[in-house]
């Protein structure tokens, strides 16, 4: 079957970002780039189900800037065999994400969309459940287990308190939590042969999707800063703290 | 204008997140109506009722609701949510998982984990791990919301008397079912939920060695967390990493042991109410953030302060 990937290229997760002195935004001049981490997993659990005979493609798309295309040929290196770049220099919400996406799921018709969870830059959450409200396909959202048995995937989901297992029909979306699996390192030899393979690029408005939005960013600021705490000596000072001043305990 | 909350139970018990969920609709003004959909909700409905400033509750109870999939709730909350201006749910794993399908259903934008009421259409949420704190404002006919639940007191779950009504509208895709769950056995609360989250870092120098803190959690009521470099060195699995890539938390109290305090690790757990440091390197940045720290060998303040307590 047809597995399609989604992935964003997101500043790196070793980056301390900056907020704007204008208050119109992150920094993002000059700040290293990467694949964000949960779309990493994403690819590699793709890649496990091509070795496994259960994916015979693997499609990567991502949403973004030209230079996106920096992430598409790392997921080409991990082993992804074909990419699609909808190219924006917009900053686009989930929503329209969604859109764009559906409008590549309904080209490709891919069995299973593999998503992260969330991108750690707008830390969202919601592209994945909002391209299965838009086709209509079931979702498996922040699974830490896949398996695809015959025209169902069993999906084990990382719920608060523990974890829950449902069966999905396929064509279904399933968006990717830490435990799932441990993503690999591309080869120097795989990012040569990556460099080869197909890369399409195509446009919202070739897809016909409006990317409008209903939400707008009025300003960022930095967090407030904690004020500096104490010292204690010992370990009596320290629980007497926390059960008279801080009374957390 | 009327703000539809979706609670969060486990159709015997409201959960707490939900009394959260509540002040924040308090915040935006306006008639708040609580949806409880789930199999079996009497309990919970009943205690919905009682929530101070809830006014209506809305009950669906049905066999398909009964874990929440979110392909057959996502359609009822929906369509109940046209005739409401807000759409709330608490930002929990059930939370995420069906609201952005409803907003997608509804086709308005999300706004995920908000932290802060600015008015009815502004609102307030980290971005960037908590590194930014972004100001957006909604233009959407239906504002669909989560709601971070450590950014907002509980409402007092006594003191109202709301009408309860029944919804007779059944949505069962089909596509989906619920195979079974495996919840933790531990007494151990679970880590983005707990009041009180204890955490190791690579000086715990092995996975045995965390044997101190989950006496020291199970003394607290505590769950137990870890960085990435303890994940890393394989001392526990990776579904306990707080942090940037790992889990965002903000409990009561967070003790962080053995932990230096790397942006990336201050990025899962610095909006904790308060923080305590254990360490022997007193210039660990881990002190930068505490409210209490305590400079020591944890091996011997860790199982002192299990005794004290």
């Amino acid at each position: 079957m047809k597995v399609l990937v989604a992935v964003k290229r997101v500043v790196d997760y070793n980056v301390k970002v900056r907020v704007k002195a204008d208050n119109s935004g992150v920094d993002l001049a000059n700040v290293k780039m990467s694949m964000n981490p949960f779309c990493e997993i994403a690819v590699e659990e793709a890649v496990r189900l091509k070795e496994k005979g259960v994916a015979s493609e693997i499609v990567v798309v991502t949403i973004g800037p030209n230079t996106a295309q920096e992430q598409l040929r790392t997921a080409l290196a991990l082993g992804a065999d074909r990419a699609i770049l909808v190219e924006s220099a917009d900053e686009l919400n989930s929503l329209a994400v969604a859109k764009l996406l559906k409008a590549v799921v309904e080209k490709e018709q891919p069995q299973l969309v593999i998503l992260g969870k969330q991108a750690i830059d707008s830390d969202n959450n919601q592209t994945g459940q909002m391209l299965g409200a838009l086709t209509g396909y079931a979702q498996g959202t922040f699974a830490s287990k896949v398996e695809v048995a015959g025209d169902k995937v069993n999906v084990t989901r990382e719920i608060d308190g523990g974890l829950q297992t449902v069966a999905l029909n396929l064509p279904a979306i399933v968006t990717t939590d830490l435990r799932l699996n441990e993503p690999r390192y591309a080869s120097l030899p795989n990012i040569m042969k990556a460099k080869k393979k197909p890369l399409d690029v195509v446009t919202p408005d070739a897809l016909g999707v409006s990317t409008a939005s209903t939400v707008k960013t009025l300003k960022v600021e930095a967090p407030a800063a904690r004020q500096a705490g104490i010292k204690v000596k010992s370990v009596a000072e320290l629980v007497d703290k926390l059960k008279n001043e801080a009374k957390v305990i | 204008m009327a703000i539809l909350v979706v609670a969060e139970h486990s159709n015997a018990a409201l959960a707490a997140a939900t009394l959260n969920t509540v002040t924040a609709a308090q915040k935006i003004g306006g008639d708040i109506h609580v949806l409880v959909a789930g199999q079996g909700v009497g309990a919970a409905a009943e205690a919905a009722a009682k929530v101070a400033g809830v006014s209506k509750v809305l009950v669906a109870d049905n066999a398909a609701y009964a874990h929440q999939l979110p392909e057959n709730v996502a359609p009822l909350i929906a369509e109940l949510g046209k005739g409401y201006s807000h759409v709330l749910a608490a930002a929990t794993t059930n939370g995420k998982n069906y609201l952005p399908r409803v907003a997608a259903l509804l086709d308005v934008d999300q706004i995920s984990e908000i932290i802060a009421v600015e008015s009815a259409d502004t609102f307030k949420r980290p971005i960037y791990a908590g590194n930014a704190i972004a100001t957006v404002q909604s233009s959407a006919a239906v504002k669909v919301i989560t709601v971070r639940g450590t950014g907002f007191d509980a409402a007092a779950a006594e003191g109202g008397s709301a009408a309860i009504e029944a919804v007779s509208t059944v949505t069962d895709a089909g596509k989906s079912a619920f195979v079974g769950e495996e919840l933790a056995k531990s007494d151990r609360p679970e880590l983005t939920a707990a009041k009180i989250v204890v955490s190791g870092g690579r000086g715990m120098q092995n996975g045995d060695n965390f044997k101190h803190l989950y006496a020291l959690a199970d003394k607290l009521g505590a769950a137990v967390g870890a960085s990435r470099a303890a994940v890393d060195a394989g001392f526990v699995p990776n579904d306990m990493q707080v942090g940037q890539t790992g889990k965002i938390v903000a409990p009561q109290l967070y003790i962080a042991v053995g932990i230096s305090g790397a942006i990336q690790h201050l990025a899962g757990m610095k909006d904790s109410k308060v923080i305590v440091a254990i360490n022997k390197d007193e210039e660990a940045p881990i002190f930068q953030v505490a409210d209490y720290g305590l400079v020591a060998d944890l091996f011997e303040a860790v199982p002192e302060l299990e005794k004290l307590l």
